[in-house]
């Protein structure tokens, strides 16, 4: 399923709201996710998941084709952990 | 850095101020479209959102493993997990964002 299908599916659920108003439903929920991470914050959605950020630390890192050593710096980024109602779903329990 | 936790309620006033739908609508609205993820990925359905990521359903093998307190082994049923990937969009925003 692509963003555009999902759109699809809670427009032909809604038949009393706009197509464009749907699209801005759907795109302001991910937005407002995407805000979140880059505020450093969490978003925590029970029974779907929760959204966050992880640091990674400062590292030497090598660069494979010349082997020549490079530093990587601290660098933040974003990560998602299943929750469990959709975990226990996936292996049909639930 | 902020260390707030957004739950669905932040989402919904988010969409309540974009849209002006009432506040109910606006959260059921939220529910919706969780649920119809949560479903095509229950239906073992990669769902790809544009800009924002991708998640996909994996089949893990079954193993023996192994209870980390007593040392007993114990088999691990075959089973499901989900992975999500995010979009180089994502990844870039959220680095800069939390650049110090």
């Amino acid at each position: 399923m692509i963003r555009s299908e999902l759109i699809q599916k809670i427009a032909e659920e809604n038949p009393h709201l706009f197509q464009r108003d749907v699209e801005r439903i759907v795109n302001t929920i991910f937005e407002e996710i995407i805000e979140a991470m880059a505020r450093g914050d969490r978003v925590e959605l029970r029974g779907f998941g929760a959204f966050s950020v992880k640091k990674r630390d400062a590292r030497t890192g090598r660069n494979p084709r010349t082997g020549a050593a490079v530093e990587v710096e601290e660098k933040h980024v974003p990560f998602f952990k299943t929750g469990k109602g959709l975990r226990d779903r996936l292996n049909g329990e639930g | 850095m902020g260390d707030r936790t957004l739950t669905r309620m932040d989402l919904s006033e988010a969409v309540f101020r974009e849209v002006g739908l009432s506040r109910n609508e606006s959260a059921q609205l939220v529910e919706s479209v969780l649920k119809h993820i949560c479903d095509a990925l229950a239906a073992g359905e990669t769902v790809k959102i544009s800009s924002f990521g991708t998640f996909s359903v994996r089949e893990k093998g079954a193993r023996v493993g192994r209870n980390p307190k007593t040392g007993e082994e114990v088999p691990i049923q075959p089973r499901r997990v989900l992975t999500f990937r995010p979009s180089h969009l994502m990844k870039d925003r959220v680095a800069a964002g939390n650049r110090r």
